[in-house]
């Protein structure tokens, strides 16, 4: 059964179609990226699977039970700033831990192992505003993963980070992920992160009304290395018959955003 | 230099006051001495006549402040949170909030009395309204993004309300505390005025009176360097309150 499942979901704000129809799924410990072009409705529909958004018509499926409300068993990584500003670094991550019951100290403690994993260890006492902002989405990252949830919806988590630290979070998310398998949606704009990541890369129509268009299945060897599996052959030949099809969506949004 | 500048300069205005005196050219009758003023202050410290006055208008104050501030808070909070209530008493707050305030310090006194009560209940007015719009804001500022993840990260609604509403109301509180605090003052000073039996209010009162303008003024002064004493506290707590807020002095460079 699929861990997360679209079943013809339409979203409209006001007169505005955002999403038009859109069916795909998650498979239980399945990578999957969705790549769009800006502005589609990507967010969106990560919005939808986390159930802070509900579907104008359609529904969303959490292993095989129609989402009402807060999808409980998925960990959220915001696009934006979501940090407590008024919290440390290390209480930002202990957030999580505290609302589930867990004792001050005990919740501490966990936050302090995954500051270290996401290479934050010693910055537990600075506030958002005084951190960079990869510290801060490292600090996101951190707070999602001490929960442990068993799907991740993650949007666009590393594009604010530089190559070389992009690279160390990508394949320190993909050891994450080989442990434990949980259940990602990842949204991208980058294709080559989608592919070096994923099981599964789905295409997005431009807007307005978005829904998947194609999907690609990511046939490379695993455990990957996401810097070194770029320079293959056979990364490039996914890349090149991806592009195809989301090559005319971004150009098709680019013309739209020009004539608006 | 600054420093030397300013010392200068209140030495020239004190110099041309005593001068304006002595000559007869400001009537002592209207301007007072600051000499003799200096006396009275003198004076008033030296038999610690001061202090239970001074005790008096402080602890209006800082009853003032504190139950403005907590009722402010709690019915920020509340109407913030109910859309649909606030709908309903949004004129009667912006009628209560419109009226000027200091007329009802009369009607104060003879509901609660020439004592302490009358005067932190005037202080309270004025201080309520400070807090609870700051609070509303606060509340409807919260970070879309911030209270999603909260959500997202399991918080149940009393947990929103107590580790993302009111940390967020509460950083705009802090940041009117000058203000708050300020008026909490002015109420405690005016009701004192207006009728009483103890503060330094009312020893201004008395001196008014008598036609005492010395001790009018050295209780002008006094209350200024208290008014200015509680800022400086103000500026302690803020300081030790708001560190996860960027400063404005840090963003500018550093
Ligand atoms: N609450 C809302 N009310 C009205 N319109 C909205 C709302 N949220 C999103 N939209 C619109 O929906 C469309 C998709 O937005 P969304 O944020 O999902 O795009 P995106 O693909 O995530 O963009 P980006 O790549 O820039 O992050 C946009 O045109 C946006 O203006
Ligand atoms: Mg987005």
């Amino acid at each position: 059964m699929a861990a997360l499942a679209f079943e013809d979901v339409t979203v409209r704000f006001g007169a505005a179609t955002v999403v038009g129809g859109a069916s795909f799924s998650v498979g239980a410990g399945e990578f999957v990226s969705v790549v769009g072009p800006t502005g589609c409705g990507k967010s969106t529909l990560l919005n939808l699977a986390a159930g802070l958004l509900a579907p104008s018509s359609g529904r969303v499926l959490v292993d095989g039970v129609t989402l009402a409300g807060i999808n409980r068993r998925a960990g959220y990584l915001f696009q934006g700033e979501s940090l407590m500003p008024w919290r440390s670094a290390r209480d930002n991550v202990a957030a999580g831990p505290e609302f589930a019951g867990m004792s001050r100290g005990a919740a501490r403690a966990a936050a302090e192992t995954w500051l270290g994993r996401v290479g934050l260890a010693g910055h537990g006492e600075k506030y958002p505003h005084q951190m960079s902002g990869g510290m801060r989405k490292r600090a996101q990252l951190a707070q999602t993963l001490v929960l442990d949830p068993p799907v991740l919806l993650m949007d666009e988590p590393f594009s604010a980070l530089d190559v070389q630290t992009r690279q160390l979070m990508e394949n320190e998310l993909l050891s994450i992920w080989q442990a434990d398998r949980k259940s990602v949606l990842f949204i991208t704009h980058d294709l080559e992160e989608a592919i070096s990541l994923s099981d599964r890369v789905i295409v997005l129509s431009a807007g307005p009304a978005t829904r998947p268009l194609a999907e690609f299945a990511i046939d490379l060897p695993r455990p990957r290395d996401v810097a070194e599996i770029r320079l293959t052959a056979e990364f490039r030949a996914v890349e090149e018959r991806i592009w195809e099809v989301l090559r005319g969506e971004v150009l098709k949004a680019y013309r739209q955003g020009e004539a608006a | 230099m600054i420093t030397l500048w300013r010392l200068g300069l209140a030495a020239l205005l004190l110099g041309a006051w005593h001068v304006g005196a002595e000559s007869g050219f400001l009537s002592p009758l209207f301007f007072g001495h600051p000499v003799k003023i200096f006396a009275v202050i003198v004076e008033w410290f030296a038999t610690g006549e001061i202090w239970r006055h001074l005790a008096i208008t402080i602890a209006e104050t800082l009853l003032a402040f504190a139950s403005g501030t907590l009722c402010g808070v709690g019915g920020g909070l509340w109407l913030g949170l109910s859309p649909r209530t606030r709908a309903v008493l949004d004129p009667f707050i912006m009628a209560a909030n419109a009226m000027p305030r200091v007329i009802l310090a009369p009607i104060f006194a003879m509901w609660f009395g020439l004592g302490v009560a009358s005067k932190v209940a005037l202080g309270f007015t004025l201080v309520f309204f400070i807090v609870f719009f700051n609070v509303l804001q606060g509340v409807r500022e919260v970070p879309p993004t911030v209270l999603n993840s909260a959500r997202m990260l399991g918080a149940s609604q009393r947990q929103l309300l107590r580790h993302v509403y009111l940390p967020a109301a509460l950083s705009w509180v802090f940041s009117s505390l000058h203000v708050s605090v300020g008026m909490a003052f002015v109420g405690a000073v005016v009701a004192e005025y207006l009728g009483s039996s103890a503060g330094v209010g009312y020893l201004i009162l008395q001196a008014e009176g008598m036609f005492d303008v010395d001790t009018v003024f050295a209780g002008i002064i006094v209350l200024t360097g208290c008014a200015l004493v509680l800022d400086a506290g103000v500026s302690v707590a803020e300081s030790r309150l708001l560190v996860w807020q960027p400063r404005a002095d840090a963003a500018r460079g550093s």
